[in-house]
């Protein structure tokens, strides 16, 4: 097992693209690291980088206390995996377990112990002996895995290998990888665009933006505190609302009139924006105690909350959780009330957060 | 008016049964959705109604007239579709104002319609920029302006949110609630997102295998499953399931024993699900009904934790604080809200919740 380090990380293509501008990653050793961001940002390329599918332009990478921007795939000892499962045919799903083991001459013995951990780690055991035509999408991408898994490699590298598999499966199998990593202990690097799938498996996340990172932190860290607008776009559902305030008497305004407690070291003289999430926030009856007039736009009831979408000083839209038994109608006038700890401010002009 | 009713729609291709006996009966100016996973028959439905799929059997009537044999262009209904191409060389004024100059409506006629939906839309300020001007959410309302622009029987959308990023998508879905307000018009759409459903429709149909499980409000759906496929459907995260059987007074488990609750309806010793969603079980509070588990992993989701809690051999996920710490392997009491739960025939898969409660 073993960490990893980019360093530098550059990517141009000789078309003159550049896929990664600039990564830095430091991968802990049994870490299960995320690389998150839009289609487009570099996280695929840095991902085949690591893997050797892909030579970087300039930069460094370790494996370990091995560089390997000189080693093939092969010789880096990492495992694969992509969203599209490539299993054998023609194999039954055995034999797709045992097919690299056997490409590497291992004994029988040895192939045969592997092959059974694989498959009691990834409940396969009623899958062994079918071919992959007979494997619904979830079970050939089990398969998939577990082939991953029997080369005991010192990291996995997953290309958003649940892409293709309907949302409850894809739910499922989060559960069963994240598990699964953290009984191995191997190193795991993801890289998914799914911001719920980020959140829910990595121990970190990087979020990458036009080929550089924007923010690595835990899942709390980012969703807690965005380190730029483009990271608070990102992450949730709904996203944070971004709401332009000014200081004012010790507090924070909006031109609505909300009213927020201000994080301390705020930069005077510039535009800013409070990020505020929608569990931040609470409709109220109008002109409760400590609330902003607002009117109710509409109403989504989401089965085990109700998010309100107000309009709050006729600027813009302002999204709200509220639990699914609190009940106003569409077009009510209401209050609107924060009632979070301090938000975290964005500068307008740089987009970066600055308290 | 704009009444729509589909029955007994029945189409094939080849060996696959696309639809298999599909019923809708959608009301003037209801926001009807369709919902279910793709292969579920919701576009061929879409496209029987609109005339552009010939039926095997069933019929299409709309505002009570018989109108299956109908030309598409004869029935008087809009498709919006995923695409949201605009032309680039017209201002977003004469994007809007393309179908009505299509149709040679006058040019009062034009001005009208397009001031009507750019001030629907809040895109007043836009109407004289070209396409190149306009940041992605500006074209795509420009789009919409375009799609909802005539005022025809009713507007067929076909996951029209499909290709948008989150955060435009969740702007659209308010977008879109509020325009059928206004507009007080017929939408059928079209979608495999339970949560488009949940949150925009007075009624979701949910279809699986070109066969209507369920037809019901979203709160019906959502808290009164027809069955257990449409439970695993709709609500995220999806509802656990766990094997069980009535005996006496009792649901017992593979590893755990609940009271049986009054209204679970079923003989002693038949098989059943217990569904369980993870807001109506929690590992925070203390109650009588509950059940020993381990926990199995954390999935932090920022606004709450979804605890996975291995119960015998199965995972129950359960609702918690964004907070909330443990470590695999820990053993944890699951306290259950028996008033919410739901069971399930595990042989028919049908809900039996309903009869008692």
């Amino acid at each position: 097992m073993a960490g990893i380090e980019v360093t530098a990380l550059h990517k141009r293509y000789p078309d003159g693209t550049v896929a990664v501008e600039h990564v830095d990653l430091s991968i802990g050793d049994g870490e299960l690291f995320v690389m998150l961001g839009p289609s487009g940002c570099g996280k695929t390329t840095t991902l085949r980088a690591i893997a050797g599918l892909e030579r970087q332009t300039t930069g460094d990478i370790r494996i370990g206390d091995t560089l390997v921007n000189d080693l093939p795939p092969a010789e880096r000892d990492i495992a694969m995996v992509f969203q599209f499962y490539a299993l054998y045919p023609h194999l039954r799903t055995r034999d797709n377990l045992a097919f690299p083991l056997r490409a590497e001459g291992l004994p029988k013995a040895e192939v045969r112990e592997r092959v059974d951990e694989a498959a009691r780690l990834m409940r396969l055991g009623p899958l062994l002996d079918r071919r992959p035509h007979r494997l619904s999408g979830g079970e050939q991408q089990r398969v998939a895995l577990a082939r991953a898994l029997v080369r005991r490699p010192r990291a996995f590298l997953m290309d958003e290998p649940l892409t293709n598999l309907d949302a409850e499966l894809r739910a499922d199998m989060r559960t069963e990888i994240k598990h699964l990593q953290g009984e191995l202990g191997t190193t795991m690097v993801y890289v998914t665009h799914d911001q719920v799938e980020a959140m829910s498996l990595g121990h970190r996340i990087a979020i990458l933006n036009k080929g550089r990172v924007e923010q690595i932190g835990t899942p709390l860290e980012v969703y807690d505190r965005p380190a730029s607008l483009f990271c608070a776009a990102f992450i949730g559902s709904p996203p944070m609302n971004l709401i332009e305030v000014e200081i004012a008497d010790g507090k924070l305004r909006s031109k609505g009139g909300l009213v927020l407690t201000p994080p301390p070291g705020l930069p005077r003289d510039r535009r800013l924006v409070a990020g505020v999430r929608p569990e931040a926030l609470e409709v109220t009856e109008p002109g409760a105690e400590g609330s902003a007039p607002a009117r109710v736009i509409s109403a989504e009831w989401l089965g085990d909350e109700i998010i309100y979408v107000v309009d709050h000083g006729g600027e813009h839209e302002v999204r709200v959780r509220m639990p699914p038994t609190v009940r106003f109608a569409a077009d009510a006038p209401v209050g609107l009330r924060h009632t979070g700890g301090p938000p975290p401010v964005y500068d307008v002009s740089t987009e970066e957060l600055v308290a | 008016m704009g009444t729509v009713a589909a029955h007994g729609l029945r189409k094939s291709f080849g060996k696959v049964q696309a639809l298999d006996g599909v019923t809708l009966d959608v009301p003037d100016g209801s926001f009807f959705v369709v919902l279910g996973p793709s292969g579920a028959g919701k576009t061929t439905t879409l496209r029987a109604i609109a005339g552009l799929e010939k039926l095997d059997a069933g019929s299409v009537h709309l505002d009570g007239r018989d109108a299956t044999g109908d030309a598409p262009a004869d029935r008087d209904l809009a498709m919006v579709f995923q695409s949201y191409a605009l032309y680039p060389k017209l201002t977003a004024y004469e994007n809007i104002a393309s179908p009505l100059r299509a149709r040679r409506c006058s040019s009062s006629e034009i001005a009208a319609a397009v001031e009507r939906m750019s001030s629907l839309l809040h895109i007043e300020r836009l109407l004289q920029r070209r396409p190149a001007q306009m940041s992605g959410g500006e074209m795509q309302r420009v789009a919409l302006a375009r799609a909802l622009v005539r005022s025809p029987r009713a507007f067929l959308m076909d996951e029209p949110l499909t290709n948008l990023d989150l955060k435009l998508r969740v702007e659209m879905r308010t977008e879109l609630t509020r325009i059928h307000r206004s507009l007080g018009a017929t939408f059928i759409y079209v979608t495999n997102d339970q949560v488009e459903a949940l949150s925009m429709a007075d009624q979701v149909a949910v279809l699986k295998e070109g066969k209507v499980q369920q037809v019901g409000t979203p709160a019906e759906v959502y808290e009164r499953p027809a069955n257990q496929w449409v439970a695993g459907f709709v609500g995220s995260p999806h509802i656990s399931l766990l094997a069980c059987r009535a005996e006496g007074d009792r649901l017992v488990g593979e590893s755990w024993t609940l009271p049986r609750p009054r209204w679970a309806m079923a003989e002693d010793g038949r098989p059943l699900l217990l569904g369980l969603r993870a807001e109506n079980v929690s590992i925070e509070q203390r109650g009588d009904a509950s059940l020993p588990g381990e926990l199995y992993g954390l999935e932090p989701l920022g606004d709450r934790t979804v605890v996975d809690v291995r119960v015998g051999t199965e995972i129950l996920k359960v609702k918690a604080r964004p907070t909330v710490t443990g470590v695999p392997g820990e053993r944890l009491q699951v306290t259950v809200d028996l008033d919410r739960a739901h069971l399930f025939d595990a042989d028919t898969g049908l809900s039996l919740s309903d009869a008692g409660r």
